[in-house]
């Protein structure tokens, strides 16, 4: 199939961008980070700087790619990673728009590689169980219902990716935190720090530079783990008790 | 080099003893000294991760690196099936000693008796970590932790967060790493990567590292310096392993002193994704859990097989009398649980034999219609349906299937556009993990003092064949709970040095040896992309010492790197500066590197004259096809040091004082 | 946001019933004397100055909000998508200034004239007091098809902020439930249909009667 890609080229952090087009002949078979591969080998053969974009595992669960396809964080399926893409669902002949994460707090670093380090600062503000190696006592002490288990399960499977980030008008972090915080706050280990918890890890997420919720559910339909926004509503609870409910 | 001893270092005493022996009378480091002395980890992994917090916990100053934007990105992420602990907690006759005994076995005999012991004894604690730090593990209905087995034990002992263990253990470890981030225990370095290692008096000291982002090249001090950095499954270019895998850290290490310990010991899992094409960039895993249910077949006549590979016929259309279910007949008492490198072979064998149901020949299937029927019509029981229809029992056990598998059928799904419920699924073995590694001791230092290894990034716990679930308990016991013991025995002695500095002459000479192979690299502007190279190396490395290997392969093999090698510096283009975020400059030098691990390996495959687990050879076979150990002979580590012309095979000869060496059987 | 928003939409409903006796066949009675003692009753007079303070407030906030969140959002992609999130959701502070400006109009319409204005007064028999016609002056409005036309667009934009900040409400306060939620998505709905068309059915009824 023959496709027409049209790529957001930036040099670095403080250069301007804009969008090139490139024509690819690509398999259906393949998937569209392999396809980007295709382009940068010819670009490469032709002496030309390939086109940087960030990718790992490329099986759905490392979280390091991050596309913008078609204005569609990952692209048009649902529950699915840049990586796990593939090219039959596109058509011989489409004209493809490829754009890096957009958010102030994602700052581009070179074409559609982007800076998401503010989510290790999120996590470090509080996105754990204050525990030392050694302390634990058995796994068994303490019994967990089993739907519980595996609804901080549907939480934790977040991958950090970013693309609530991306999907979201207002640039919020509010699904990659609250996940965290329903995580945690779901599991018996995670209840003693629940609401410090929130309240710090909103306040750090503020201090990045991420937007307000204002609930537009973008995050939860581009999710590639279709993490629910009734994590984000969790999280505004224990963040208001935090609040009201602290005698701090 | 000449006469490199290579000390074990093992406790002496009981096997059961040893461990708590040495912990009981180790030297320690007392708190105010901690403060003072510097550790260096480099990979964020579950070893790299878990030993960076551990440490920071008990109070050393802590630099951790990892080449990804977060150290969450590790592939142990990507880890699915589960990880072993010897709790017992179903009752059916676990214990340490079992585990143990498991793994030494299903290793091949050729691991350490008392590094496994050691690390089936910690295992319990692991889980107890985890459940701490809110790693939400499968729960049975009264709320207590879940079980599963897996492949070449006879116990549920497999712990699991649904096909995503891995990703739950990390993400455990990296939030007990960020929490000491937070805390300035440790000092994180994203996207900086270890291009060398400085020794300073014969001892590890520091690091050269290049940040990712500026190409700039920096120079980092510890006391110590201690490598989580995975495996080198990327070797073979088309692997389970993450693209950025790869081999550097330690082989920077080798090329500063370090050995390579059983290089040639790699896994290759029998139920991966069939290659589909050229272009293709990775292979993924199917877990091994399907083959609980699973029916591995090829069609028993080549037409038939030549059919489905054209197209004509689908593997539904064969009768059930025109297919081979192989292992069911070839192993009647493991049938299709028999364990991986058994299986990959036999689908080797399958596929060699023109049976092949892949466009390339290359693929077997594994099939669910039994399953789906057995189940159900055992949900049709339990419903109390009296004469159910065929559809009603094939519908009933879809949904059993989907309830046990779904999340790995919509993967297959995903990536085959084929419905794995309708049609057998199509699989061949791939390149998973390398059982070889740094060598190191039980304090897992490697021979040059105060240079550890940790996880995959070691040889020391697998032998010549890991087990299912064994990867993630090896790399947070070495994390958690063996490092920040053993580390002590190093940083005893060292309380009286100050901290080390980087203007040291030994740091302005590896970094200026840095520079110059990075500007070496990238002034040879000739033709041909790094990618094609790794290609075309992962080939040779496929075809010569893949999953079955000989004498005159292997020497073939070894001739055609080097030739290749010496192509690369002469016809390699990588575009850019150095001193620029330049990601073609990354993969040139991993690759560069992969070229003279890859004749190590050959020449480590060629050195074993036998047949044990991973490791293959065609000429050391029983008569029905079986791999034959040579146990009088072959008894030993084999560590490697590297030499441009011939690698120097150094030997640590092994013991077994608790097990009996038998031949590994699933007949 | 939540809570002013709230409180605002429990006005709408009280205005809406209200208004309703627009409808009502008596010459105004009902209406002018309604509206007298909504003007008249000092609990209401305080309660009215607590509205305005809210849409000030809930104004002001939003518009905040709006521009951090740009702010935060940088750069827009070239190409846009339909398919992650309802239209209005995405447009609340649009919809919200469109509603604000609907609001200066329909207040200076008839709160203004009211207050300061020079309507005319009426009185009821079985009715104490003279009150103003505020029946009159809305009888009159409605006769130009541009006001009515205002009015529509204005109740449009209403109808839309509301189908998306009824429930964004509850999932801002954390009042999020697997069995109430989806209740409450489609109370939202149908609430915004009810207020936009109630309010609707005024202009258009005294509109279509006058021709």
């Amino acid at each position: 199939m023959k496709l027409t890609l049209k790529i957001w080229r930036q040099k670095g952090a403080d250069k301007k961008g804009q969008l090139e087009s490139y024509n690819v002949e690509a398999s259906e078979h393949m998937s569209f980070l392999e396809m980007m591969d295709v382009l940068n080998e010819e670009l490469i053969s032709k002496k030309e700087e390939p086109v940087a974009f960030e990718h790992d595992c490329r099986e759905g669960i490392c979280g390091t790619c991050n596309l913008v396809i078609n204005g569609r964080p990952h692209g048009p399926q649902q529950g699915t990673t840049t990586c796990q893409l593939h090219m039959r669902h596109f058509k011989d002949g489409d004209t493809i728009t490829v754009e890096p994460w957009r958010a102030k707090a994602f700052p581009v670093i070179k074409d559609l590689v982007v800076d998401r380090s503010s989510f290790d600062r999120i996590i470090q503000a509080g996105g754990y169980v204050s525990v030392n190696t050694g302390q634990a006592p058995d796994g068994n002490a303490i019994p967990i219902e089993k739907d519980t288990a595996l609804s901080a399960f549907d939480a934790a499977a977040c991958i950090g990716c970013g693309a609530c980030v991306a999907a979201c008008p207002n640039g919020s972090a509010m699904l990659f935190t609250s996940a965290k915080v329903a995580h945690l706050g779901k599991l018996p280990q995670g209840q003693v720090e629940h609401a410090a918890r929130s309240k710090s890890m909103v306040d750090q997420m503020d201090t990045e530079g991420f937007g307000n919720c204002s609930n537009t559910g973008a995050c939860e339909v581009e999710c590639p783990k279709e993490i629910s926004i009734n994590n984000i509503a969790m999280l505004n609870r224990s963040y208001l008790s935090s609040i009201f409910g602290s005698n701090k | 080099m000449a006469g490199i001893e290579l000390k074990s270092n093992v406790p002496a005493g009981e096997l059961k003893q040893k461990w708590s022996d040495f912990k009981g009378t180790m030297n320690l480091v007392a708190p105010n000294n901690k403060r003072r002395i510097e550790v260096i980890v480099v990979g964020t992994g579950l070893a790299g991760a878990s030993a960076a917090a551990t440490l920071g916990e008990l109070g050393y100053q802590v630099k951790a690196f990892t080449f990804h934007d977060s150290p969450r990105r590790a592939h142990s992420i990507a880890a699915q099936g589960g990880i072993n602990a010897a709790k017992n907690y179903q009752n059916d006759g676990d214990s340490t000693y079992r585990l143990f005994y498991d793994t030494i076995k299903g290793g091949d005999y050729r691991s350490r008796e008392a590094n496994v012991y050691r690390l089936a004894e910690v295992s319990a604690d692991i889980i107890d970590q985890c459940v701490a730090q809110g790693v939400p593990f499968a729960r049975e209905y009264g709320g207590l932790l879940a079980n599963r087995s897996f492949g070449g034990v006879q116990v549920s002992r497999t712990f699991y967060a649904r096909g995503q263990t891995g990703q739950q253990l990390l993400i455990g470890a990296y939030q007990a790493l960020s929490r000491q981030i937070s805390t300035g225990q440790v000092s994180m370095y994203n996207r900086h990567e270890m291009l060398d290692l400085v020794k300073i008096d014969g001892k590890a000291r520091g690091i050269i590292t290049r940040n990712l982002l500026t190409g700039k090249l920096e120079k980092h001090a510890a006391h110590c310096v201690v490598l989580a950095t995975g495996g080198y499954g990327n070797v073979f270019y088309l692997s389970t392993n993450a693209m950025g895998s790869n081999v550097s850290a330690a082989w920077r290490s080798v090329k500063r002193g370090a050995l390579m310990a059983n290089p040639c010991f790699t896994q290759i899992h029998p139920t991966c994704i069939p290659v589909s094409g050229d272009y293709q960039s990775k292979l993924t895993l199917m877990s091994e859990s399907l083959r609980n249910d699973g029916r591995v077949w090829v069609p028993i006549s080549q037409e038939d097989a030549a059919a489905i590979r054209e197209g004509r016929k689908k593997g539904n259309d064969i009768a059930e009398d025109d297919r081979d279910y192989y292992l069911e007949r070839r192993y009647p008492a493991f049938g299709n649980l028999v364990p991986r490198d058994v299986a990959s072979r036999a689908a080797k064998v399958a596929c060699d034999g023109g049976n092949g149901v892949a466009p390339t020949g290359l693929a077997v299937f594994l099939d669910f219609a039994s399953a789906i029927e057995r189940y159900g019509k055992a949900a049709a029981h339990s419903k109390n349906m009296t004469n159910p229809s065929a559809a009603e029992i094939t519908a009933m056990g879809k949904e059993v299937v989907e309830g046990k598998y779904g999340n790995l059928f919509e993967m297959y799904e995903k990536i085959t556009g084929e419905n794995p419920y309708e049609n057998p699924m199509k699989i061949y073995p791939a390149v998973h993990y390398t059982m070889g590694g740094l060598w190191v001791d039980y304090n897992l230092q490697t021979n040059v003092p105060g240079l550890f290894a940790l996880g995959e990034a070691n040889f020391s716990d697998h032998g010549a064949n890991r087990l299912g679930a064994s990867a993630l308990m090896q790399g947070l016991a070495d994390g958690y709970f063996v490092i920040p013991y053993t580390i002590g025995q190093f940083l005893s002695h060292e309380i009286r040095t100050p901290n080390i500095s980087t203007d040291a002459p030994e740091f302005a000479e590896v970094e200026k040896n840095v520079q110059d192979r990075l500007d070496q690299l990238i002034a040879i502007k000739g033709n041909q992309s790094v990618e094609s190279f790794h290609r075309r190396l992962g080939k040779i490395m496929w075809e010569y010492c893949g999953m079955s290997r000989n004498a005159d392969g292997l020497k073939k093999g070894r001739q055609m790197i080097r030739e290749l090698r010496e192509e690369f510096y002469k016809d390699v283009f990588i575009p850019g500066e150095v001193a620029e975020f330049n990601p073609e400059l990354e993969k040139a030098t991993k690759v560069a590197d992969f070229l003279e691990l890859g004749e190590v390996m050959m020449c480590d495959a060629l050195d074993r004259n036998e047949s044990c687990g991973g490791h293959f050879r065609e000429e050391y076979k029983s008569e029905e096809g079986e791999a034959q150990r040579n146990d009088k002979d072959y008894t030993y580590v084999s560590a490697w040091e590297w030499n441009e012309t011939e690698p120097i095979l150094h030997k640590e000869e092994l013991e077994f004082k608790n097990v009996e060496l038998k031949t590994r059987s699933y007949k | 946001m939540s809570l002013t928003g709230l409180f605002l939409i429990s006005f709408l409903f009280v205005h809406l019933i209200g208004n309703l006796q627009l409808l009502a066949n008596d010459g105004g009675e009902s209406f002018n004397t309604y509206a007298y003692f909504m003007t008249q009753n000092p609990l209401i007079k305080t309660i009215s100055y607590g509205l305005y303070f809210f849409i000030v407030l809930h104004a002001i906030q939003g518009l905040m909000i709006a521009a951090t969140n740009r702010s935060a959002k940088g750069y827009k992609y070239s190409k846009k998508t339909k398919e992650n999130a309802s239209w209005s959701s995405k447009n609340m502070a649009m919809l919200g200034i469109l509603v604000l400006a609907f609001l200066c109009i329909h207040m200076g319409d008839f709160w203004f004239k009211m207050k300061f204005g020079s309507l005319p007064m009426k009185s009821y028999a079985g009715f104490d007091a003279e009150v103003t016609d505020l029946f009159g002056r809305v009888m009159i409005a409605f006769q130009e098809w541009y006001i009515v036309l205002i009015y529509l667009i204005g109740l449009l934009a209403l109808y839309f902020h509301l189908s998306h900040g009824f429930q964004s409400a509850f999932q801002t306060l954390g009042l999020n439930h697997k069995k109430y939620t989806p209740i409450i998505k489609g109370v939202g709905t149908l609430y915004s249909l009810v207020v936009s068309i109630g309010f609707a059915i005024i202009p258009l009824y005294i509109y279509i009667n006058s021709l």
